[in-house]
């Protein structure tokens, strides 16, 4: 024991431990985590005080989201836009989701892990990081042309909803890849079939996630401008677009606005902005509340 | 040895690989009813590979191959005719880490026989199993509570319940009290007693103490290294647990279990 307690007293001496030192390095990091958190904060309050400055006047004018557009920037308003956009953003949600999730429940749940499939996997990802304006093109020759639909409302759609899948599968596999197996073999091993385990056990677990991704990838599509101007979206619209009518959304709105020489016209944008951010909100809003219904 | 006439399981020559790699040689071994069975031996011994043969959940896993004859009541479980959801019925499983799913106590007991359309009362079945899994004084007063919210050895005993409820014949357990404390072991092992009255219990424990306690018969696993280095698993002996512990018919066993293993 005595040996023992003596090479203990040895080592302890070996040790050149600046724990003060290393301390204060964490602390130097935190530090500069905190300073990364309130850049971003300060853009995003710069970015809405701008926004609010130049055009809540206008937001809170009377008609501003329910008449049609107007050649002077004082009056008239945004609805076929409005409309529009919220058209889009359940036609891209109803053909998105299901399509995305079921992608990503067929990979995870039955797909063989293969060559192949990793294949699948990361070309999926890489979709995701292709520009919006490519899917325009994709859009407009596949919907305008050979399926004969024109520049029209479901056109723009079904573009944002190729748009928004990438991101719909991949946070989606991740969320289903996140369930723990023992999960699974709970399921399996009360003799309950694969896809009851699936659906009463996998997809709830997994919804929290699946949302998170849904939401990320439909907002980016509801605030894409580029690839709808390929499909053919307008700038001036005197009627509420229908399915198969030409269409306005609201980055389009937005463009247009502030392509305008006159100053009033900054002021609707910025209004317009408003209105768009407040539609993300609203979308944001449904899904935390689902997500706390099936919070676990 | 009329136990052994009323076989649950005959293994004829049950041999399991994983990929190309034998994990496990040939196991003969016939499984008496209503007795509590453990298997012991070192890790890498394939005695949880064996376990997992018996309501084929070894099919989760890829690349997973079992040969040789696994028969349960007349049948080769490993026909291909055979439906392993239905085995898996009857065939109930508590697995290592206590593994409740994220629902109401209540939720946990019944989701699977609702699933599977039982047609008697469910509120009776999930109380006589919370009964048979001594934790309903426990729990009977808050059943819509979260089972994940239990400790750990009342999360394991309500997967037991969750596993009567289903009325299997068989109960498998993979090193089910590994996660637990003394306490919560002692009674799971209680529990196990009072169940084999009723069921078949097959026990994979690291615990030689506990398969003492609670087993009639025990199976003596080992590794074994080929003549390319790879190790596989071999069941050594079989045999009726005072016996193996007293006086076990292998050195190998002998040398395990007192303690001069390795």
């Amino acid at each position: 024991m005595t040996i023992s307690n003596r090479q203990n007293l040895d080592t302890a001496d070996r040790f050149t431990d600046n724990i003060e030192q290393r301390e204060r390095v964490g602390k130097i990091f935190e530090k500069l985590f905190l300073l990364g958190l309130l850049t971003g904060l300060f853009v995003l309050a710069l970015l809405l005080f701008d926004v609010l400055r130049v055009g809540l006047a206008r937001f809170l004018t009377l008609g501003f989201i329910t008449e049609t557009p107007s050649r002077f920037p004082e009056v008239g308003g945004i609805a076929p836009a409005l409309i529009g956009s919220m058209l889009l953003g359940i036609i891209v949600i109803l053909t998105a989701v299901p399509i995305g999730v079921g992608t990503a429940i067929y990979l995870e749940e039955y797909a063989p892990k293969t060559w192949w499939t990793s294949l699948i996997e990361v070309n999926i990802s890489n979709l995701a990081g292709v520009p919006s304006i490519v899917y325009g093109l994709l859009g407009l020759s596949v919907f305008n042309y050979f399926l004969g639909f024109g520049p029209t409302l479901i056109s723009g759609a079904l573009t944002l909803a190729l748009l928004s899948l990438p991101v719909i599968i991949v946070t989606s596999r991740e969320a289903i890849r996140a369930v723990p197996d023992s999960l699974r073999h709970a399921a399996f091993g009360l003799g309950v079939t694969k896809w009851n385990t699936i659906r009463h056990h996998v997809i709830p677990y997994a919804v929290p996630g699946i949302l998170t991704g849904v939401i990320i990838s439909v907002s980016r599509a509801i605030g894409d401008a580029a690839s709808l101007i390929v499909v053919g979206a307008v700038s001036f619209l005197t009627f509420n677009p229908g399915l198969f009518n030409r269409f306005m959304a609201l980055p389009i709105q937005i463009y247009s606005y502030i392509t305008r020489p006159e100053p009033g016209f900054a002021n609707a944008a910025a209004a317009t902005i408003i209105v768009l951010l407040l539609l993300i909100l609203a979308l944001n809003g449904t899904a935390i509340y689902i997500r706390q219904r099936f919070s676990h | 040895m009329t136990q052994q006439d009323r076989a649950v399981f005959t293994l004829e020559g049950v041999k399991v690989y994983y990929s190309q790699l034998l994990a496990l040689q040939e196991v003969y071994l016939k499984i008496p009813k209503n007795q509590i069975i453990a298997f012991i031996g070192p890790s890498g011994c394939g005695k949880s590979t064996l376990l997992r043969c018996f309501n084929r959940m070894n099919d989760l896993i890829p690349g997973a191959r079992v040969e040789g004859k696994l028969v349960y009541h007349d049948r080769n479980i490993y026909d291909s005719k055979i439906n392993s959801v239905k085995l898996r019925k009857q065939i109930g499983m508590v697995f290592q880490r206590p593994n409740p799913f994220p629902k109401s106590i209540y939720g946990n007991i019944a989701y699977a026989p609702v699933a599977n359309g039982y047609k008697g009362n469910i509120d009776e079945l999930v109380e006589s199993s919370l009964r048979r899994a001594a934790i309903w004084d426990e729990v009977k007063d808050k059943l819509k509570a979260k089972g994940t919210a239990l400790s750990g050895g009342q999360q394991q005993r309500l997967c037991i319940a969750r596993a009567i409820a289903m009325k299997p014949d068989v109960l498998l357990m993979d090193k089910p009290c590994s996660a637990l404390d003394p306490i919560s072991t002692r009674q799971i092992e209680e529990l196990c007693l009072e169940l084999k009255e009723h069921y078949t219990i097959i026990m994979v424990t690291h615990n030689m103490q506990q398969a003492s306690r609670v087993s009639d018969w025990t199976g003596f696993f080992n590794t074994e290294t080929d003549e390319h280095g790879k190790r596989r698993g071999r069941l050594v002996e079989f045999s009726p647990t005072e016996e193996i512990f007293k006086v076990p018919r292998t050195q190998e066993a002998e040398a395990y279990i007192n303690g001069r293993f390795g």
